[in-house]
Formats: C-alpha cells, structure tokens, sequence
C-alpha cells in the first residue's frame, strides 16, 4: 500500500470473505469491510454465529488454511495479511496483532508460570534474553496492576482467579507493545464486577499505548463502556457500523434496534423485553439478499433479491438496509 | 482505578519460587504410601546395584548336601535354592538383573513411543494414520504372545528380550501419547500460543510436551511392573535369561520343582517380583495425583 501512513488506517479489510468447505459449505464472512485509525476502539457486536470471531481469527489468519477459503483484502499496518508466508505470520502474531481470548483459564499453559509465559512471547519477538524478558513480564503485570506482580510472575494459572488471570493475559498480549489488539469477548467469562475493572484497565492501556483495538462482544453495554465506534454484525455481515453515540441514539438496522431494544439497560421493571423472533440464519444456507429478512418486521420481497449494499450515512456511517427511508420514519425510544 | 498496587492482598510469604517438579516431590512426600513404596524400591535397588560389596554367600556356589533349606537356617537367612545356592545372595544378585530387564525396555519404549504418539497427534492427517494403523497392527497379539513371538524369532538371550520387551511397549505409549496430544492440541492455549506468534516447532516442544510428558511418564511407570512380570515370563520359557544366571524369573522356574518340598523358598522370587511391581504401580498413582498441578 502507498498511502500516507498517517492517514491510512491501520487495520484495512475490505470485502472479506470467508467460506468453509468441507461435508457442507458455510459462508461464515460475506464481504465484511473494517476500517480502523491508530488509536480507535471498534466494538463488533453480534448475536453467535454472526461472524464476529472468525473476523479476529481471519486478521490473524489462524483458521484452518485446508478447510477455509479467504477472498478479499486484509492490510494491518501496512503489511498485507494473505500474503505473508509462515515466517512473516510468525512475526506478527503477537508482534503486531495480538489476541486475548474468553477463557483465560483455558488460554493460559497450565504447566508453565505466568511469567514465563509472557517471556516467552518477549524473547521471541524481541530477541531479547531469558533475563529481559522475565523482567518486561514483571513491567507488563505490574502494568496491569496486579497485586505483588513479583510473586505472581511465578504462579501457576490454576494459582489465580479468573479476573487475575485476564489481567494476566492482558499483559501477555501487550507484552511485545503490538499496533493492534484483538479482544474476543475478554469480560464474558468473569462476574460483573470484575468485568468492569478490566474494561476499565483495557480502555486505559489502550490509551497509554495508544493501540487500536477490535472489540469483539455480544454485550450491547461492554460495548457502551469501551468503544469508540461500533459495527453490528449479522450473518457474516456488517449490518451497521458509526460512531457509538450515533448508533445506540439512533439505530438505522431493524436489527440493531431489535438487538438495542432487548437489553435490560435502561429496562423497566414489570415490562416484558422486546425480542426478536427467530433463530439467526444457518451459514450454510444464507437466505438470498438481506439475510436478516426472515426475522424483520419491515421485509418485503425486494429485501430478498440482490445483495443489499451499504448506504452510507455520514462519515463513517454505515447501514445495509434498503428499508431505510421508511425505516427513519418510524420514531425510536432509546 | 480500582486495584492498585498498594492495596495489596497479603499473600503467604511461603510460596517463594519453585520448580515444577519441587512441587511434585513436596506433594508426593505427603502421601505416606508412596513415600513407602519409593522407600522399599530405594532399598532393592540400592541392594542390588552394591550386591557384590555387601559380603554376601557366592550366588553362584552350590552344595549338594545343603539343598532346599528352609527359610531361617542357620547361615542360610533365606534358606537355599535346588543347588543349594544361597537364596539371600541370590535374591540380592538377582535384583540386578530383574530390574534392569523391568525399567530398561520401559525407558526405552517411552522414548520411542513419545516421540512416535506426539508427531502422530500433532501433525494429523497422513502422518497421523500411518503410525497409528502401524501401531494397530501390533495391538492384533496379545502383549505376552508378541513378546514370546519376537523373543523366540530374535533367540535367547538377554539382549534379544529386552529388544522384544521394547517392541512389545511401544504400541500402548504411543497410543496414550496420542491421545493426550490430540486433546491438548485442541486447547484454547495452543492457539493463543499460535496468535501470539509461536512456530509450530515452539508449541510441539514447549507446549504440547510440557502437558502431555506427565501422563504419558505415570503411563509408563504402570508399565515397569507389567515389564517385570513379562521378562520373568520369558525367563521361566527359557527365553531370557540362562542359568544359571541369579534373575527372578528365571530362578521362580528352576525352583518350580520344589514346590511342593519347600514352597516357602519357592516363592520367594515370585514374592520379589510383585513387591517390586506393586511398589512400581503404587507409586506412578502417587505421580499420578502429585502431578496433576490443578489439584
């Protein structure tokens, strides 16, 4: 890419897709454009099977390279991702892209400490010794602010709680300072109060490193807390990505205000919350045209013919609905 | 900020760095049975390896007016065997060999088998299919009936069963090695590993191996006395080792005709040969538990 690296955004995906083969084929990613600045937190939110985490795993491309077909363009910082050899991949994982992941019970080697564990990833990326490395990891848990990070730098995970333990995957994941982190629903597996010290520390992190980060969630609240922009997804789709402010006051997609109307945020008490009817599309056997026309109050035929593009909205505006024009008209209670 | 460094949680100051395998020791120390059975093999195998400084009866040296003692005569703590050879000098002697042929063709098969079952589950596919069907191939004989098989082809002799007692322990080690790879290979932290930038050869060496070695070592221990009775076994057909060779399977046979005159040192051998191999079994359940580093 020749562009000017200050304007340039450093995660650039463009009409990416993703296709399984195998005993039936999925259409998991169906043209899927993100564009991210130095320095930006995006929120991708979705219902499961919407996408959301085979996009992070496509950017690191760590799905199966027999079974998986990937079209489209992929440039992080400049690099292009599908065409990197194994070497190139090797170094930016973890160099420029890094990854925290739901479980940090699972995610973390039982048999080796923590510190071992983020030194690991510093000496091979780094080239820096044994020695360094232990002490970057000693920097990075007291970065994270871990309690007495001398003495967890020799812990075992089984040793910790699962909100230390996030911490501490934390800052395995910014150990090697990448441009960009992918976080997969990093708050899921912890309880509520946890949850948000480590939104808190992340959204801190982010800016003292001044990192973009992909936030990927189903948590219609998480999001609230941490993004600066949001990208709903639906069927392998981006259905509807803003700024944040602009798509929780005032979402276009009959989707996105299904998604925003059933959270209990702001809820009352004795009101039934809304749902949205139905099951989201199987992958296999997407529906043609707009996939989530089955379950939307608004469909009609035309929604199920062609394949429905974005219609921009402003900068950085998004939203694939053809209903839109009578969609607006219809007031929305946020 | 909510936590922060100086609000900290006062954590025992006794857990200072330690090793993996400190801790191991430190759990395996409070489980009383284990500390037994490693106690009681310590002491056969320290017996056997200084057997000839220990001022023993010639294990060798037979008398025919003095056969088949019984246990307690005088000079003969053990009594003597159908020679009239001293049973103590030769149990002590005969533990040399005994253990050697038990552990020997474990070590070695555990080494193979490793190596063979992580590849196996690591890499998959091809490679994967055909050492497994390889290894399927082996598991159509009775583990007994192969190595008698493979003894009897290679010929007598010592070297011959402890290369046939090594093929017959490859098959099951590469089996749990692959199973336990594949299990771990699945893991969420093996893709972390891959996300964070970690080669192939990386995550094989550091992180599969590192949870796949301790099943497969306590698998293995379970084997030593599984081996023992097998390498008795061949000794008693003939095949293993010759007399008149001190080894206790073979002197469980040649004693065989003195069952019924004097059973006690009959059984003396065949008593050596199930303390050692229940000491052996005991104690890779003590590792078993002491290993599990989430208990």
């Amino acid at each position: 890419m020749s562009v000017n690296p200050l304007s340039a955004p450093i995660v650039d995906i463009r009409d990416l897709h993703v296709r399984f083969s195998g005993e039936r084929t999925v259409n998991a990613l169906n043209g899927v454009d993100i564009a991210l600045a130095q320095g930006e937190v995006l929120g991708l939110l979705g219902e499961s099977g919407s996408g959301k985490s085979v996009t992070l795993k496509a950017l690191l491309r760590l799905l199966p390279p027999r079974r998986t077909t990937i079209t489209g363009s992929m440039h992080v910082a400049g690099q292009d991702v599908l065409s990197m050899d194994d070497e190139a991949l090797e170094n930016y994982r973890g160099g420029v892209v890094s990854m925290i992941f739901q479980e940090p019970m699972l995610a973390l080697d039982p048999v080796y400490s923590i510190g071992d564990q983020i030194a690991e990833g510093v000496v091979r990326h780094k080239g820096v010794s044994w020695a360094q490395g232990r002490a970057r990891a000693l920097e990075m848990l007291e970065g994270v602010r871990i309690p007495s990070a001398r003495r967890r730098l020799d812990a075992y995970p089984h040793e910790m709680s699962g909100g230390m333990l996030q911490r501490a995957m934390i800052a395995l994941a910014l150990s090697c300072s990448p441009k960009v982190l992918l976080a997969d629903e990093p708050t899921t597996a912890l309880d509520a109060t946890v949850q948000i010290q480590i939104l808190l520390l992340l959204r801190e992190l982010q800016r003292e490193m001044g990192m973009a980060v992909i936030f990927v969630t189903h948590d219609i609240g998480v999001a609230i807390e941490i993004s600066d922009r949001v990208a709903v997804m639906y069927g392998g789709r981006i259905v509807e990505t803003g700024k944040l402010r602009d798509v929780v006051k005032n979402p276009q997609h009959p989707y996105t205000r299904g998604l925003l109307a059933s959270t209990i945020h702001g809820a009352k008490r004795g009101v039934r919350l809304e749902t949205i009817p139905g099951a989201p599309p199987r992958l296999d056997r997407l529906p043609p045209g707009c996939s989530f026309a089955p379950r939307c109050g608004l469909a009609d035929a035309a929604c199920s013919q062609g394949e429905i593009l974005a219609v921009p909205l402003g900068p950085q505006r998004n939203v694939r609905c053809i209903k839109l024009a009578t969609n607006i008209a219809v007031p929305v209670g946020v | 900020m909510t936590i922060v460094a100086t609000d900290i949680v006062r954590i025992a100051v006794v857990d200072k760095a330690r090793g993996y395998w400190t801790n191991v020791g430190r759990r395996l120390m409070r489980d009383p049975v284990s500390v037994l059975c490693a106690v009681v093999l310590i002491l056969i195998a320290l017996a056997a390896i200084f057997a000839p400084y220990l001022s023993l009866a010639d294990p060798f040296l037979g008398s025919m007016i003095r056969r088949l003692r019984p246990i307690g005569t005088p000079g003969y703590p053990l009594g003597t065997d159908e020679l009239g050879r001293d049973m103590l000098s030769r149990l002590v002697h005969g533990g040399r060999l005994s253990l050697l042929i038990g552990l020997l063709p474990v070590v070695t098969a555990f080494v193979i088998g490793t190596t063979l079952g992580v590849s196996a589950g690591y890499v998959g596919g091809f490679v994967n299919q055909t050492i497994m069907r390889t290894v399927d191939v082996f598991y159509a004989f009775p583990s007994v009936l192969l190595a008698i098989a493979i003894s009897g082809a290679l010929g007598a002799g010592i070297t011959n069963s402890l290369v046939s007692l090594t093929i017959v322990f490859i098959p099951p080690i590469v089996r749990v090695a692959e199973s336990v790879t594949t299990s771990v290979r699945g893991l969420d932290f093996v893709n972390a590993a891959r996300a964070s930038g970690a080669g192939p050869l990386t995550i094989m060496r550091v992180h599969v191996l590192g949870n796949v070695l301790g099943p497969i070592f306590v698998y293995s221990t379970s084997l030593i006395s599984v081996c023992m009775i097998l390498a008795a076994g061949l000794s008693f057909l003939g095949l293993g080792t010759k007399p008149p060779q001190p080894e206790w399977g073979l002197m469980l046979n040649t004693l065989r005709t003195a069952i019924y005159i004097n059973p006690w040192v009959a059984a003396l051998p065949g008593a050596m040969i199930f303390t050692v191999s229940i000491c052996f079994n005991l104690l890779s359940d003590g590792m078993r538990s002491a290993m599990d580093v989430r208990s």
